[in-house]
């Protein structure tokens, strides 16, 4: 049991160091301003053409064969760095490397890994949120191709997607589970309006939704065999919560050690209840690094996502709830200087209790996977 | 990095959860039969996990802070009413002095609120400190102030005859009054002082050593109140089936899965970190764990309902160990404390 580095990390660990000071992109955080959004397909092209990414992926689609660990050393030096966390686009290449075929693999994985190709996710639609599985967008079969109508929302990055992994109903006449096809649907066409949702927080390049009214998507863009988008989806869903596939500890990383800097700088400004919020911050920042190191050292066994990443998706937000909470007690609310960044953490943190799978859902799955509690 | 616990740890593990599995406390009942705690003690002293931070001849201990941390796991988890905390703290400040392993069963000595160690006040111990583990232990250690650091002290330690002279939440490790006069006699054959890096990396091994203890607390905790919520049935269903119950319970387990992972680091930075990089990871462990501990044990007597709240259920007895294993070193706020200072921060007062 050891959390340190073994030669090969170390050696690989200051590399990244060395690196990672001469290329900072200076983006502001992800959460407070369209300016990151804009930035952060650059920030994921250099930092993979440096080699810095897809460590623990497989070399054949653009990784490094590195073992799970190796993340965790780049969102800690990531972190120290004070750089934008590592893109967030582990769930879609989880989900292609289990579901899709040599081809799909082949033809799609590198430029998702490289970020040459931008992705988005076509999940949820207005009426099937947490209860995903009685979502109504159909993929009708016309020769060669499919042709989809239906409405997504929530779509993270849509604006700038090349491409959108979506689940569409290709059978209308089985159970809603059994019924769902997975799709990788090429954004540039007319059939497709995509639209900008302003999130509480008042930034706009992140979430959008998605109408697709008769866009055409070639039959070998199907993602596995006819009717298995469920799976696919739970796939992607389960890996979407795990904090060690999303880079997320970088995130709260960065933004803590701001926060703690602020409060270093000028403590007498700050009351007890903004030191304890900080504190927390802090701990449950301290607590998740910790986490994802055990979760990517079991890796090494073969385990792999299940059941826990509901665990992982709790601990996750209440994490990043910490580190909005005490965002809140040390920047305020009111902003005389205009500058509300703190603010904008805070009001964003209140999605990740919602992306991805609700608390709610989150704590079903829980009870009735991991503890094994009857069903009412 | 590699964080997965190895073999030997592994054994190790195994072979404390059949101890307590066999001889820890699994009704309210059992705290009062002798005859199996004196076995449960004999099986901790036979397994020699009370010696596991003596000194081996180069001045190391025999195991690291992470075989400790996972023998303090178990015995919380099994209620373990055998000394283990205090022995294991008393045989880490002997062995950091340089001093021989003492010959008798021995603990420490906290100050009244548990917080810190107790500091010999003119060869007296200061009023109302309290020795850990008093059951069994004859002797227990101090600090005592020197110009050149910190060196160590002993008092003599009478066991509680009797309930009155027991104090604390804690019904499986009592906690006594060093009684009057309290003497503290220097211990002989030191080789050194402590400087505060020894403190520090001593206060690290206690805070590793209660959080574990409060990780093991939480599970035997849940596992006794998932139990009882499968079998409890109100309007023809299980209580487990109903979401409002399955929804406290998987915020308890979620507490003890972040508790643990923290805990774990916490133990494994004692012997591996910088001595203020071990505290500040053992003070980030301690706040995290105080509070989920607190928190779990709590649902786990809510999810019991009425019966929850009468001494025969075993709930509160998780509850009340929690609350001592929470003090001993200073729970939630001296460790946000603690975490803020190792950040640089200067901590208000209303903090500590």
């Amino acid at each position: 049991m050891d959390f340190a580095d073994s030669p090969e990390e170390l050696e690989f660990r200051l590399r990244l160091r060395t690196w990672l000071s001469q290329n900072n992109p200076g983006l502001p955080a992800s959460s407070t301003a369209d300016e990151y959004w804009a930035g952060q397909a650059a920030w994921h092209r250099t930092l993979y053409d440096a080699g810095f990414f897809g460590l623990s992926w497989p070399a054949e689609v653009g990784g490094h064969d590195l073992a799970s660990v190796y993340e965790v050393i780049l969102d800690e030096e990531l972190t120290t760095a004070g750089t934008p966390p590592r893109p967030s686009v582990g769930y879609l290449v989880q989900g292609l490397l289990r579901h899709g075929n040599d081809d799909i693999r082949r033809r799609f994985l590198p430029g998702l890994v490289s970020g040459r190709e931008r992705w988005c996710q076509g999940f949820s639609e207005p009426d099937a949120g947490s209860d995903l599985a009685s979502l109504r967008t159909r993929a009708v079969r016309d020769g060669e191709e499919y042709v989809i109508t239906g409405h997504k929302v929530w779509t993270s990055y849509s604006d700038a997607a090349d491409w959108c992994l979506v689940l569409a109903r290709t059978d209308p006449d089985v159970p809603k589970h059994k019924g769902i096809s997975a799709f990788i649907v090429p954004m540039g066409q007319s059939a497709i309006e995509q639209r900008p949702l302003q999130m509480i927080n008042g930034i706009t390049r992140e979430f959008g939704e998605v109408l697709f009214d008769g866009a055409r998507v070639d039959a070998a863009n199907m993602v596995g065999e006819p009717g298995e988008g469920w799976r696919l989806a739970m796939t992607v869903v389960s890996h979407e919560r795990e904090p060690g596939e999303l880079g997320y500890v970088a995130r709260y990383g960065k933004l803590v050690n701001e926060l703690a800097l602020v409060v270093e700088e000028a403590p007498s400004r700050f009351g007890p209840e903004a030191q304890r919020d900080l504190a927390w911050a802090l701990i449950e920042t301290e607590m998740l690094r910790c986490h994802v190191s055990r979760r990517l050292s079991d890796r090494r066994n073969g385990l792999s996502h299940g059941p826990q990443g509901s665990v992982d998706k709790l601990l996750m937000t209440a994490a990043e709830q910490a580190v909005g909470h005490a965002a809140l007690s040390i920047g305020g609310a009111v902003h005389a200087d205009g500058d509300d960044t703190w603010l904008k953490v805070y009001l964003y943190s209140r999605a990740q209790s919602v992306m991805g799978g609700t608390s709610q859902i989150q704590r079903n799955l829980i009870a009735g996977r991991i503890l094994e509690l009857p069903t009412s | 990095m590699d964080v997965r616990l190895s073999p030997e740890q592994v054994a190790l593990r195994a072979a404390a959860a059949q101890v307590v599995d066999r001889l820890g406390v699994h009704g309210v009942a059992e705290l009062d039969d002798f005859e199996r705690a004196s076995k449960l003690d004999a099986a901790v002293a036979a397994s020699g996990w009370r010696e596991l931070r003596t000194a081996t001849d180069d001045g190391t201990p025999w195991a690291s802070a992470v075989e400790v941390a996972l023998v303090a796991e178990e015995l919380g988890r099994g209620l373990g009413d055998a000394p283990f905390v205090g022995a294991t703290l008393a045989a880490e400040l002997r062995r950091r002095v340089g001093a021989p392993a003492a010959g008798v069963p021995e603990t420490v000595v906290f100050r009244a609120d548990l917080g810190e160690l107790a500091t010999d006040e003119g060869g007296q111990v200061p009023a109302g400190a309290l020795a850990l583990d008093a059951g069994i232990a004859e002797t227990a250690l101090v600090f005592v102030g020197r110009a050149e650091g910190w060196s160590l002290g002993a008092v003599a330690v009478e066991p509680p005859t009797n309930a009155p002279s027991t104090s604390g939440a804690d019904l499986t490790r009592p906690v006594a009054s060093v009684r009057a006069p309290g003497t503290v006699i220097a211990i002989d054959g030191q080789g050194r002082p402590l400087d505060n890096d020894d403190v520090a990396a001593w206060q690290s091994l206690a805070l590793a050593m209660t959080s574990a203890d409060l990780v093991g607390v939480m599970r035997g905790a849940l596992d006794l109140t998932i139990d009882y919520a499968r079998t409890r049935h109100q309007y023809g269903a299980s209580i487990g089936s109903f979401q409002a119950v399955q929804h406290l319970l998987a915020d308890a387990f979620v507490a003890m899965e972040g508790s643990r992972s923290i805990a774990l680091h916490a133990a494994w930075a004692v012997d591996a970190l910088s001595a203020p990089e071990a505290l500040a990871a053992g003070s980030a462990s301690k706040a995290y764990c105080a509070r989920a501990a607190r928190a779990v044990c709590e649902t786990a007597i809510q999810v019991h309902g009425g019966i929850g709240n009468t001494w025969e259920c075993l709930a509160h007895v998780f509850l009340r160990r929690a609350l001592l294993s929470s003090d001993l070193l200073g729970g939630v706020g001296p460790n946000l404390a603690r975490v803020l200072q190792a950040r640089n921060i200067g901590v208000d007062d209303g903090l500590r």
